[in-house]
């Protein structure tokens, strides 16, 4: 707009806005509808308007991917995640490997190595026997490759229409690791934004596998332990490495507005510097997305102090999967609790959590 | 990726800024509204005014669909949606917005079968997949979509297709940009001509706008570079005292429009004698509905809806954002009683809305220092 001089008027109704935004939201709706289900606005309104409160817990206040309980001196962290994902087999994976991927992911971005899981399937009636065994499978080979063990279980059935064909929940446990010193109230301006590698694949080959559309794209699903990946930022970040997320539902910009809000900082991305993959690209241009919001189910967000962030890069693009790890931005200090991106276009913008997401059951 | 990076090139970006910025009379100020919706998106999405001069002002026209759809209508929706045995099918961001009561999202979770489709097809397929069930499209949306609606009728009809049915909810560009310049309230120094109407339409429908009004039109692409090159245009017509519809999109718009769209169109659709819009009240002639060749396939006809006209919450002020006479931060509930996830008025919902793209996107001031 030519207001390049903002009017006092139009600044103060933002200070207004920004004041009413940082208050923690009430779930005053009447029923619950998809969009709680989303990632976006509606889900934190549940969870820090309903559930926070309900239970009243310094570890879930943290709003991490896993709580920490502490018992005789050993840190365990916890995490449980359920996956409704449809279909349940897509490019790159299936609702087993997500599964146990998912729960996995949790355990590593808090920064403890991945012991144990457990395992709840909740099956619909009429479930193809073979379709079944072939997600046991890939829970088993899921797991043997993130170095877990199932180690209890549980088993429902519905009637048929019940339920799409199966649910699953894994509880994970796992040790926090002694070089991990991960908070939210760590990220400090200046600390440097990296992602693990190119974003957006997850959701998009979801998307395409419904058949919704008829596009056809060379998309796989990046579903993948991520322990590795922290492992190795752990090692060469030290006390630099402040903070990791799993960039899952919501995608990357949920992740930064989350933490942009806990921390009360500023995050500034650089679009040019994100990296997205030519397919995802396509697709999300075709769809009207942004890959920034679309999930990923083996990509971490990690707050680098300054001094640390070369190192801590170097050693996550030596870790397979994750050559493609770059810096795309900084923390800052101010207006806090708002993500900005400077366009590739040379323009700059606010990247908000999204009001409701129109692509349910991507997880 | 190809044939669209190059319509997002920064340094060309910056060079077209600087003519922009040589172009201009500094001692003027300039008002110049982006009819459409996609347009605002764009403009917001990249930043595109942050490279105009402070003199440079661009105003949010009412060219966004789902925005000009009126409280009574998505009642109606929402009554064939509640019927018994009827699939509702509509876009995805028309499911938040709200009707009297509540929205279409509201009504599924409530019970009723609303689905989310991307395209007329997608619903017309969903219809043939479902022959027990009555399959019902909320078709919305300008010249550009009316043709995509129009061959799904036919199709069906030529494929004897009973179980599907259309609620049309179609409008048509000129006349509320006519009812706008006639609105004493708004002051403005051109046009960005919508590019996908356009597409249908052509460039012609729009001469009115020089001749009658002396009002310069670009048509315009919606890349940031179409934007900015279609400012220029539109400065350059001024600067030479010139008046006239010019193409900036030509690498999709024809003068002459989409006969053949426009012929499908005239078959399926007939002009309705007037619509109410939102904010800008009834409009002759202004909309479609299903011609009585397709009478069978029309769901207004098929089922009871209340058809009651709903007045606009009090405190909303859409109408006036959809004139371009108040910037979004101006309407009173901007941003407290009013966001994307608790909407009260459509420019909030549709991500083509000038609300929503100013809250989601330009909610920070602009000369306001990061540090």
């Amino acid at each position: 707009m030519s207001e390049a001089v903002v009017s006092d008027r139009e600044q103060r109704i933002l200070e207004i806005i920004e004041t009413t935004r940082s208050k923690r939201p009430k779930f005053k709706d009447s029923q619950v509808t998809m969009s709680h289900g989303a990632g976006g606005k509606a889900t934190q309104t549940l969870i820090e308007g309903l559930f926070a409160p309900a239970f009243a817990s310094e570890s879930l206040d943290q709003m991490g991917d896993a709580g920490v309980v502490e018992i005789e001196g050993l840190r365990l962290a916890l995490t449980t995640d359920s996956f409704v994902v449809k279909p349940i087999r897509f490019p790159g994976g299936s609702i087993g490997g997500l599964a146990v991927n998912g729960t996995v992911n949790d355990l590593a971005v808090a920064g403890a190595r991945p012991a144990a899981l457990s395992l709840s399937l909740i099956l619909e009636e009429g479930l193809d026997a073979e379709e079944l065994r072939a997600e046991v499978k890939a829970i088993a080979a899921a797991a043997e490759a993130a170095g877990v063990e199932v180690i209890a279980g549980d088993t429902k059935v519905v009637e048929r229409g019940h339920a799409d064909k199966m649910y699953v929940c894994t509880t994970g446990v796992g040790q926090l690791d002694p070089r991990a010193q991960l908070s939210t109230a760590a990220i400090k301006p200046g600390d440097k934004i990296i992602v693990s590698g190119s974003i957006g694949a997850h959701g998009t080959a979801i998307m395409l596998a419904r058949g919704e559309f008829e596009l056809d794209a060379d998309i796989e699903s990046d579903t993948c332990s991520l322990w590795p990946a922290a492992d190795a930022l752990l090692e060469a970040g030290g006390a630099g490495l402040r903070c990791m997320r799993d960039a899952t539902r919501g995608g990357v910009a949920t992740v930064l507005n989350e933490l942009a809000r806990a921390s009360q900082v500023t995050m500034v991305v650089r679009e040019a510097a994100v990296p997205v993959d030519a397919p995802v690209v396509g697709a999300a241009e075709l769809l009207g997305i942004d890959p920034m919001y679309v999930a990923n189910e083996g990509k971490l967000v990690a707050f680098v102090a300054p001094e640390q962030a070369d190192g801590a890069l170097a050693a996550l693009r030596s870790v397979p999967g994750c050559e493609e790890a770059a810096e795309i931005g900084e923390v800052k200090t101010e207006p806090p609790g708002m993500v900005l991106v400077e366009t590739a276009f040379g323009g700059r913008r606010v990247m908000d959590l999204l009001a409701g997401d129109p692509l349910p059951r991507i997880c | 990726m190809k044939f669209v990076e190059e319509f997002r090139d920064a340094d060309l970006g910056q060079v077209l800024a600087g003519e922009i910025l040589a172009a201009v009379d500094p001692e003027r100020h300039y008002k110049l509204m982006e009819v459409c919706g996609g347009h605002t998106h764009s403009i917001y999405k990249y930043g595109v005014d942050d490279l105009l001069p402070d003199n440079v002002e661009l105003v949010h026209g009412p060219g966004c669909p789902v925005c000009v759809i009126p409280m009574g209508r998505v009642d109606d929706g929402i009554a064939i949606a509640k019927a018994d045995n009827v699939i509702f099918t509509c876009f995805g961001d028309m499911m938040r917005v709200p009707g009297s009561e509540q929205s279409l999202l509201e009504a599924k979770a409530e019970g009723a079968d609303v689905r989310m489709v991307y395209s007329p097809l997608d619903a017309l397929r969903l219809a043939k997949a479902n022959p027990d069930r009555d399959v019902v499209f909320f078709a919305l949306g300008f010249e550009t979509t009316a043709p995509s609606t129009a061959l799904t009728m036919k199709r069906a009809k030529a494929e004897g297709v009973s179980n599907f049915f259309c609620m049309c909810n179609h409008v048509t560009i000129v006349p509320p940009l006519r009812a706008l310049l006639d609105s004493p309230d708004l002051r403005l120094d051109g046009f960005i001509g919508p590019g996908h109407v356009s597409t249908v339409v052509g460039a012609r429908p729009f001469e009115f706008i020089p001749a009658d009004y002396g009002k310069p039109i670009v048509i315009s692409g919606f890349e940031p570079l179409d934007i900015l090159q279609s400012v220029l245009m539109i400065i350059n017509q001024l600067g030479a005292e010139r008046c006239e519809v010019e193409n900036q999109y030509t690498r999709v718009v024809p003068y002459e429009g989409n006969l053949r769209a426009l012929e499908v169109m005239a078959e399926v659709f007939e002009l309705r004698p007037h619509f109410e819009w939102r904010g800008l009240g009834f409009i002759s002639q202004s909309a479609l509905r299903l011609s009585d060749a397709y009478a069978d396939l029309d769901a207004e006809r098929r089922y009871e809806t209340p058809g009651v006209r709903v007045a606009d919450p009090k405190a909303c002020q859409c109408g006036e954002v959809l004139k371009g006479v108040i910037k979004p931060w101006e309407c009173k509930v901007f941003g407290t009683a009013c966001t994307p996830e608790h909407a009260i008025g459509t420019c909030m919902v549709s991500p083509e809305g000038a609300c929503a793209a100013y809250y989601n996107y330009g909610r920070f001031a602009r000369d306001r220092e990061v540090v």
